[in-house]
């Protein structure tokens, strides 16, 4: 396996009852990455984190952090982990910075060097000004900043962050991506699980697609994107009814067969070419007398990998291959 | 890691909440005032004892009761803790895998002694002295403590396994109420339906109360000696059921802790 791994997991099952949450998962995360984990609700990302990070044991497989057994040499391996849960974790009758402290202190640092430390990541968190108050007084964003701010606490060498901007807001979102951009950049290892598709986008290097705890697709969000297909022109009319003649007028420029939705009034069709091909299209249609509301050239997101991959209710017959 | 110093994190955790949330101080001192008050003058007139006033008869008995109850908040908290996402907090850090349990049952006695100051002014107030001495008196003190840490021990394991704070409270109650009223805590027990006189006698519960009547000097100048050795040994009996809960408890409690998350 690779040396500069800081994350390795092989074939691991985790099961429920009857519920297989992992069902032989392999991952690896090299040093100063961050790993997106996607997945629809129920996939095992959760369970996934857990196990990595020593809450829970796997009932078969091996999962090291950087290079240590997380079954069975776990203390090691939380001296150098940072643990965000999917439900933030802080104690309500302690402040703000009574909850960072003790959680220091638990991390084997000293009283002083906990406090400094607290009230840097308190301003980190554009918390300074709750610090003082119980942290049942706090909003769900704060408290879910502060739960954040916890596992940062003694300088992780490897961090997971289950759903880390669920619950938000836009401005606290993008300072919590700008802040684990600034952790990647100084060398911290990330495994991020997330519903939201730009986040994974924006701050994963790798990205692995879960699904009834099996990986169905891994690699980069560009190679997953090129997995589900390339660009495509979408246009959006005024009256469906004028859907089939603009079909006539655009198809031939299309490399298969368009598509199209007559409730969203939208005609989808696969090109290649790029910005040429929509201009030509726009000049076809130039003198039809087609109203269009709006016209675009697309190419697929990761919403659209997200769909393709894990839409169908039975996934056990994905054709998508993992590439190495 | 540390046992110790970790332990005392945890302790300081669980003291602030003592301080932020006053119902638990209220109900921690205004209970035990009202049963002092209630069983003095209630049972206090109907009760007849020989040689001792009924007043420093009830309250090494209430004291008894009133930290055994202290203790089984320690399963509601450890339950509450487990809900709200803690104790994974606390297990994903290179901490002391004792340290919440020992953290928790330790501030649990914290509170403990704040119940006992307030139950011995309230007693002083209605006619309850000690007449031993000092090192007796802390003694007493310290037979009473050392029994309810057992019972947080206990409480401890409950709390883990059935993971709902108010099961665990109900539950509690149902077992704790009846153990600490088949006991000598608050009648002599002479007139007891045999099975239950024999269940008095040896309930722990009796001996500790019968260790703190001896060691406040709150027992008839003329009292026969008591029938079971359990009785007539108190200190050591009690001190025995104790060395034998926290050997059970400890390790099945820590051990529950650790399993605790993976569910
Ligand atoms: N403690 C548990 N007991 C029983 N089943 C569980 C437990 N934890 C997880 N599961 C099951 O394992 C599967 C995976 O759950 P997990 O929480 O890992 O999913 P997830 O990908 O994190 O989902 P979400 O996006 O909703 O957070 C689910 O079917 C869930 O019901
Ligand atoms: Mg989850």
């Amino acid at each position: 396996m690779n040396v500069t791994a800081a994350i390795e997991v092989e074939g691991l099952v985790k099961a429920y009852g009857e519920t297989r949450a992992l069902d032989g998962i392999d991952l690896e995360v090299e040093q100063g990455t961050v790993l997106g984990l996607l997945g629809p609700n129920g996939a095992g990302k959760t369970t996934a984190v857990r196990v990595l990070s020593t809450l829970v044991k796997p009932d078969a497989g091996r999962a090291r952090v950087v290079g240590l057994d997380v079954a069975t040499q776990a203390d090691a391996v939380r001296a150098v982990i940072g643990l965000t849960g999917q439900y933030a974790a802080v104690d309500e009758y302690l402040t703000g910075f009574e909850n960072l402290e003790m959680v220091g202190q638990l991390f084997q640092m000293s009283r002083r060097d906990a406090r400094a430390r607290a009230a840097e990541l308190l301003e980190r968190f554009d918390l300074t000004g709750a610090a003082k108050r119980p942290a049942k007084t706090y909003s769900g964003g704060m408290r879910r900043r502060l739960d954040i701010a916890a596992s940062l606490i003694a300088r992780p060498r490897v961090l997971f962050l289950d759903e880390p901007t669920t619950g938000l807001d836009p401005r606290s979102r993008l300072g919590m991506w700008e802040f684990i951009e600034g952790l990647v950049t100084d060398g911290t290892t990330i495994l991020l699980t997330t519903q939201y598709l730009d986040e994974a986008d924006r701050l994963a290097d790798r990205i692995a697609v879960i699904d009834h705890g099996r990986v169905i697709a891994r690699g980069t969000a560009d190679e997953l994107k090129a997995q589900v297909g390339g660009e495509r022109l979408e246009f959006t009319l005024a009256v469906a009814a004028d859907l089939p003649r603009l079909r006539g007028l655009v198809e031939p420029l299309g490399i298969e067969a368009a598509s199209l939705d007559e409730p969203t009034r939208r005609l989808t069709l696969p090109v290649s070419g790029g910005t040429a091909v929509l201009r030509n299209a726009l000049d076809r249609i130039a003198d039809s007398g087609i109203a269009i509301v709006d016209v675009g050239l697309r190419r697929p997101d990761l919403d659209d990998v997200f769909m393709t991959l894990t839409g169908h209710e039975s996934t056990e017959t994905t054709t998508t291959q993992e590439p190495a | 890691m540390s046992l110790v110093s970790d332990s005392l994190v945890i302790t300081r955790r669980n003291v602030i909440k003592i301080r932020r949330v006053p119902d638990l101080v209220v109900f921690a001192t205004l209970s035990p005032i009202m049963f002092v008050l209630l069983f003095r003058y209630v049972f206090g007139s109907a009760i007849p004892l020989e040689g001792i006033g009924y007043a420093e008869y009830l309250l090494p008995g209430i004291l008894a009761q009133t930290v055994i109850f202290g203790s089984t908040v320690t399963g509601g908290a450890l339950a509450e803790d487990l809900q709200k996402g803690l104790i994974d907090r606390f297990r994903s850090l290179p901490m002391s895998r004792a340290a919440v349990l020992v953290g928790r049952t330790v501030a649990d006695q914290v509170l403990n002694v704040v119940s006992i100051v307030v139950m011995l002014l309230t007693g002083l107030a209605v006619g309850w002295r000690a007449h031993s001495s000092v090192p007796e008196f802390v003694l007493a003190l310290l037979v009473l403590l050392a029994f309810a840490f057992s019972i947080s021990w206990l409480m401890a394991l409950v709390g883990l396994v059935v993971r709902t704070p108010e099961v665990v409270n109900n539950a509690s109650f149902i077992v704790i109420f009846p153990l600490t009223f088949i006991a000598n805590t608050f009648v002599p027990t002479d007139n007891f339906p045999t099975v239950l006189r024999v269940f008095a006698d040896w309930n722990p519960v009796s001996s500790v109360t019968q260790a703190a009547r001896e060691l406040f000097g709150n027992t008839a100048a003329n009292a026969p000696e008591p029938d079971a050795w359990s009785l007539q040994h108190p200190v050591v009996y009690t001190l025995i059921w104790v060395g034998i809960i926290l050997a059970v408890f400890v390790p099945l409690s820590i051990r529950q802790y650790e399993k605790a998350a993976d569910r």
